[in-house]
C-alpha cells in the first residue's frame, strides 16, 4: 500500500509546509492548495486539477482519470471528512512528468481501509467506488488515516510510463 | 409539498420526448433538483422518453453516474424511456477504470441517434452528422 517513505505521508499531516519528498524534484512554486468545504469548491478544484494535468502534458484521457480521481477524492473529504484541502503538484523527475494529489481532511478517519477500497462498500450515498476506483485511476497511491483524526490521501500519476 | 425550484437545466419537450443535458458546472444540488424537475416533467407532459445529452461533460464522477442511473430508474418507473447521448471517448474509458458501468443505463453515440432510438426520424434531405456536430 504505501509506495513511498511512510514518514512523509506522516509528516505531511502533521505540518502544512512545503513537503519535499524523497527522490522527486519538485518545481519551486508548483503546488498550490485548495480549499474543499462547499460543493462549490468540488467544481473548483476540478479545474484546477484539469490546469495542472495540461501544465505536466498530459494527454486528453489521462487528464480525465486525474480530474475524475480528484473529483472522488475531494468528495470524500467533504461528504465523509467533513472538509478538507486539496494540493496540487506539478512533478518533475528527469524525463518525466507527473501531478500528485494530496486531499486531507480532519474527519473521522476510515476504522477499515482494506474494506472502504472494496468497491461498493459505501457508507454514504455514493455508489462505494470512489476511494478503490481512484486508485485505479492513478499509479501511486497511500492513504494514511488515524480514527477520529482524519485521512489524508497522497496519490500520483506520471505521464510517459 | 412545495413544487420543485426550477434547476438551471433547460428541458424541452418534442412530442412525447423531453431532451435535456447536462454541463459541467452543476454542482449537486443542482444536480438533486434536475431530478426532481425532470421526474416531474415526465408525469406532467406525459413522456414516454427522454435524451439526456451528456457530450459537454468532461467527467463523470461516481456521484454523476449515480444520478444518471437514479433518473433512469426513476422514469422507466413511470413508463419513460431515458437515452444517455453522446458520452466523451475519454469519459468513457474513464468510467469503466472506474468501476462503473451505468448499468441499466441505454446509450446512444449522439443526441441524433438517441432520438432516432426514441422514434424520432431525421428529416429528409439533411446529410448525417449535421445536427449532431452543431451541438459540439
Amino acid at each position: 500500500m504505501t509506495l513511498y517513505d511512510e514518514g512523509y505521508a506522516r509528516g505531511a499531516q502533521q505540518a502544512d509546509g512545503p513537503l519535499r519528498p524523497v527522490g522527486l524534484d519538485v518545481a519551486p512554486g508548483a503546488a498550490t492548495t485548495h480549499a474543499v468545504m462547499s460543493e462549490q469548491d468540488l467544481l473548483t478544484v476540478r479545474h484546477a486539477v484539469r490546469s495542472a494535468t495540461v501544465e505536466a502534458g498530459f494527454a486528453l484521457v489521462d487528464q480525465t482519470r486525474i480530474v475524475t480521481a480528484a473529483s472522488e477524492l475531494a468528495r470524500n473529504a467533504y461528504v465523509h471528512g467533513g472538509g478538507g484541502s486539496l494540493t496540487i503538484e506539478v512533478l518533475g523527475h528527469g524525463a518525466r512528468a507527473g501531478v500528485r494529489l494530496i486531499v486531507r481532511d480532519n474527519g473521522p478517519g476510515i476504522p477499515d481501509l482494506e474494506k472502504a477500497l472494496t468497491d461498493g462498500w459505501t457508507t454514504g450515498a455514493g455508489l462505494g467506488h470512489g476511494l478503490g476506483g481512484a486508485r485505479r485511476l492513478m499509479h501511486e497511491f497511500d492513504v494514511d488515516t488515524v480514527v477520529g483524526q482524519g485521512t489524508t490521501v497522497t496519490a500520483i500519476r506520471w505521464n510517459n510510463r | 409539498m412545495n413544487a420543485p425550484r426550477p434547476s438551471a437545466v433547460p428541458i424541452l419537450r418534442l412530442g412525447d420526448v423531453l431532451v435535456t443535458g447536462l454541463l459541467n458546472e452543476l454542482d449537486d444540488t443542482s444536480a438533486l433538483m434536475f431530478t426532481d424537475e425532470l421526474t416531474e416533467r415526465i408525469v406532467a407532459d406525459g413522456a414516454r422518453g427522454v435524451l439526456i445529452d451528456v457530450s459537454r461533460l468532461d467527467l463523470i464522477d461516481s456521484f454523476v453516474a449515480r444520478t444518471l442511473t437514479e433518473l433512469a430508474t426513476m422514469a422507466r418507473l413511470l413508463g419513460a424511456r431515458v437515452i444517455v447521448a453522446g458520452m466523451r471517448p475519454a469519459v468513457a474509458i474513464t468510467l469503466v477504470e472506474l468501476g462503473l458501468q451505468l448499468r441499466g443505463v441505454e446509450t446512444a453515440l449522439n443526441a441524433e441517434q438517441g432520438m432516432h432510438a426514441l422514434g424520432w426520424q431525421q428529416a429528409p434531405g439533411s446529410s448525417r452528422g449535421d445536427s449532431y456536430d452543431a451541438l459540439r
